[in-house]
């Protein structure tokens, strides 16, 4: 056997380690010409930007939504729009809307009847709804207690209108998460899986699995504490103290967490991330017990419209949900909906107190 | 042509409404790749099961320690089989995306060329945490796909304990609210700790976001450990030809009911031009013959909203920086915090300046790579030490824009009291 003809191993290349990006060759001429130099903005129809620059340069961005979660075909056509209207520039915003940039007024008509055209809405604009910001859910997450592009894509059906207009009394974000970690984030309204049940723990695994002491330390309220069973050691759940967060399942994935029947989910509202007005809010929870229920979720889908039926109609401009709130008070916020406001809705965790009303402010 | 498709009557009913359907493109990807014409099995088993099926791992690639996350199916026969042989192993690459989301087709059709030929296909822009995900790949070919995307000048993100990617908002490159230079500070900052991502070994994760202004399009209060928010300092600027434009098209109704009674410090008033009263800290301009508005700058809290209804016409001044907070994260374990001021004004005009966010930001990853308990968040660990010990680390002087008020109980001790007046009068006099 001839040895010299064996290939050698080949090399491990080194990665090169440039970090993030200058964004500068990607930015529009027009934007990089005008780089820290804009004057106004107004929006002469929904879905579209209109900035005007100290230089007297003028540029309309058009807004599209897209289902985040791209196959290269869909990215390709994206990319076709850009090179013929768009001088092949294009940028996303934080909720995976896709945004193009024109200098010719002449233009954007085109541009958005190519996009609807396509598939893609234009909107999301102003005082829209705006596409949901959602997280991986059963395509991709290790721990997920339901879909996340699914329930996207089942509520944006229905909310579609709202996407392409703006008629809400301010911007309306929404974000869903599809475990109690709230990867979906802080946002006007939100649902969120809510766990009902504690783990259920498989003993015969957990010895091989999980680094107990770190288990242990993960719960908020101190309800994992370690034990033998069976003769192997394992981890015991006081299920008495467990408020089924499901914090310890993804360092112990024997520890299920997740339910077909029991794993709900719930509906948060109010929440804030802009200082306009008052400070950014946390959103709190109004709506549990909703049932997983794939593959269009329909008792969620109506209890997300029912609270942005009622806040259109009833809020002023300008007023955030969390700001209409304020405003109306929560008691008339459960009334209005008709959401019942059950005792789970009365917090007792950390810094509770504050939530409480220390007051005679009651509304009549 | 790929293999035959399974059934999937779930998932088929996420193909009809106007919204794009991530369904319909997962088919496409599936007429020519068994490895999506399995991922489609395995998914469509979820929605009928309710349940997940994949698990982590290790994976990565050749010099780093994370920016993959790694996923194995949990769907198996009885005999331990995969159920979907083709997609047993579906990882995902996270990869920095360049400031502001911006990109041209180029790029972009390269990723798709890249992502065909070694993935599945399926490209997310972008994750929760600012990452272009590269959504599919077998152990094999995730060095292969992040070869060829690491030669392009792009870099993975951050994945497990480490300093995770950022995201900045379009700011200075199309937006008039803009206080800094976003794109900048971004770069500058997450340069600077590239190991500290591609090598995760910190207590557990730290993210920065970058916004332009206090809209906070980024979320950094609440979704951050240090959040740079951009602010001014000096008056809000005003231009007469849009105040006067903004209120011919809207009239005095929407002057005092959308903006005046918004303002939360009530610092925004409307009144008869003969009354309006200029001074240092006064912006003021008219919006017809006969009334004008008067801001009060020192009670203005730099919310933003009477800059947002009437862009153009009132904008931030000009004497530019941001505020930075540090400390938000979401629920897990003791619950959700945002950020507290620990810098109420920073400048960021000069590279000088912006090298002193990356000095602070290096000393407050140093800090919590030593003091943070095992998977604690910068801010539970302020939560536990107390935010003076925290600013006494960090060499940063106490301020009153740090608090919503001072204390109230009387459980603590004060016997330092007159020490803490002797060094604040001394640096006074010293100034």
């Amino acid at each position: 056997m001839n040895q010299a003809v064996q290939a050698a191993p080949a090399a491990k290349r080194k990665p090169k380690e440039t970090g993030v990006p200058d964004n500068t060759k990607y930015l529009h001429p027009t934007l990089l010409k005008n780089y820290g130099n804009w004057r106004y903005h107004d929006r002469p129809r929904p879905g579209v930007l209109h900035h005007v620059a100290h230089s007297g340069d003028e540029v309309w961005s058009v807004r599209a939504g897209t289902q985040r979660q791209m196959d290269v075909h869909t990215i390709r056509k994206l990319c076709d729009i850009a090179d013929n209207f768009a001088e092949g520039r294009v940028r996303f915003t934080i909720r995976s809307n896709i945004e193009y940039i024109v200098t010719d007024e002449k233009k954007v008509a085109p541009l958005i009847a190519e996009l609807e055209k396509s598939g893609f809405p234009v909107g999301g604009t102003g005082n829209s709804i705006t596409m949901i910001a959602h997280t991986q859910g059963w395509l991709h997450c290790d721990i997920p207690g339901t879909d996340a592009s699914g329930v996207v894509k089942a509520l944006m059906d229905e909310l579609y209108d709202e996407f392409r207009r703006e008629e809400m009394p301010n911007r309306v974000h929404l974000s869903t998460s599809c475990c109690e970690i709230n990867c979906g984030g802080q946002a006007d309204l939100a649902v969120i899986v809510q766990h009902t049940k504690p783990p259920v723990i498989n003993h015969d695994m957990v010895a091989n699995v999980c680094e107990r002491p770190t288990v242990v330390a993960r719960c908020p309220v101190a309800a994992i504490r370690p034990a033998m069973v069976n003769g192997k050691p394992s981890l015991e759940i006081d299920e008495t103290k467990c408020m089924c967060c499901g914090a310890c399942y993804p360092p112990c994935p024997p520890m299920q967490i997740n339910d077909p029947e029991f794993s709900k989910l719930a509906i948060w509202v109010g929440g804030k991330n802009s200082n306009a007005r008052g400070k950014p809010t946390f959103m709190k929870m109004v709506a549990a017990g909703l049932p997983n229920n794939p593959p269009r979720w329909p008792e969620v889908g109506a209890v997300v419209k029912n609270i942005l039926t009622v806040y259109k109609e009833d809020a002023r401009p300008w007023e955030r949900l969390a700001d209409w709130i304020d405003r109306i008070g929560w008691p008339r916020f459960f009334e209005k909906t008709g959401l019942p406001f059950t005792k789970y809705l009365i917090d007792d965790w950390r810094g509770s107190r504050y939530n409480l009303n220390a007051s005679a402010h009651i509304r009549f | 042509m790929a293999k035959k498709m399974h059934d999937t009557p779930n998932l088929d009913q996420l193909e009809s409404g106007p919204w794009p359907s991530f369904v319909t493109g997962l088919k496409h990807l599936a007429e020519d790749k068994d490895y999506m014409v399995d991922l489609l099995g395995q998914l469509e088993e979820s929605y009928k099961t309710k349940k997940g099926y994949w698990k982590g791992g290790t994976v990565g690639v050749f010099g780093y320690g994370g920016g993959v996350i790694p996923r194995f199916t949990e769907l198996k026969n009885e005999d331990g089989t995969p159920k979907f042989p083709d997609a047993a192993e579906f990882h995902t690459l996270r990869i920095m995306p360049p400031p502001g989301m911006h990109y041209d087709t180029d790029t972009l059709r390269k990723f798709c060329d890249i992502w065909e030929e070694h993935g599945s296909g399926l490209i997310a822009f972008h994750g929760q945490s600012g990452d272009i995900m590269f959504q599919g790949a077998t152990t094999e070919n995730v060095q292969k796909s992040f070869d060829e995307i690491n030669e392009m000048g792009f870099d993975l993100g951050g994945a497990g304990p480490a300093v995770r990617t950022s995201m900045s908002c379009v700011g200075a490159a199309r937006c008039e609210q803009s206080c800094y230079n976003e794109a900048q500070a971004h770069r500058a900052v997450l340069n600077t700790f590239l190991d500290d991502i591609h090598r995760p070994s910190l207590p557990y994760k730290l993210k920065f976001k970058f916004s332009g202004c206090p809209n906070d399009c980024m979320n950094a209060i609440q979704r951050s450990d240090i959040a740079v928010i951009g602010t001014w300092r000096d008056n809000i600027r005003t231009d007469e030809e849009l105040a006067k434009k903004w209120f011919a098209k809207h009239g005095m109704d929407e002057l005092v009911n959308d903006v005046v009674a918004r303002c939360p410090t009530k610092a925004f008033q409307v009144k008869e031009l003969s009354k309006i009263k200029a001074g240092e800290h006064t912006s003021t301009v008219a919006v017809n013959d006969t009334h004008g508005i008067e801001i009060s700058n020192q009670d203005c809290v730099r919310c933003m909203h009477c800059v947002n209804v009437m862009t153009g016409a009132l904008a931030p001044g000009k004497d530019k920086g941001a505020t930075v907070l540090v400390g938000g994260k979401s629920h897990l374990k003791i619950g959700g915090l945002m950020g507290t001021v620990v810098f109420p004004f920073i400048k960021l005009d000069t590279e000088e300046e912006v090298a002193n966010l990356v000095d602070f930001s290096e000393r407050h990853i140093d800090f919590f790579a030593e003091n943070a308990l095992e998977h604690e968040r910068s801010g539970e660990m302020i939560e536990r030490i107390g935010l003076s010990n925290y600013l006494d680390a960090m060499e940063i002087e106490v301020d009153p824009a740090m608090v919503n008020s001072p204390r109230m109980n009387p459980y603590v001790r004060t016997d330092g009291w007159e020490d803490e007046v002797a060094k604040i009068n001394a640096k006074k006099q010293a100034a």
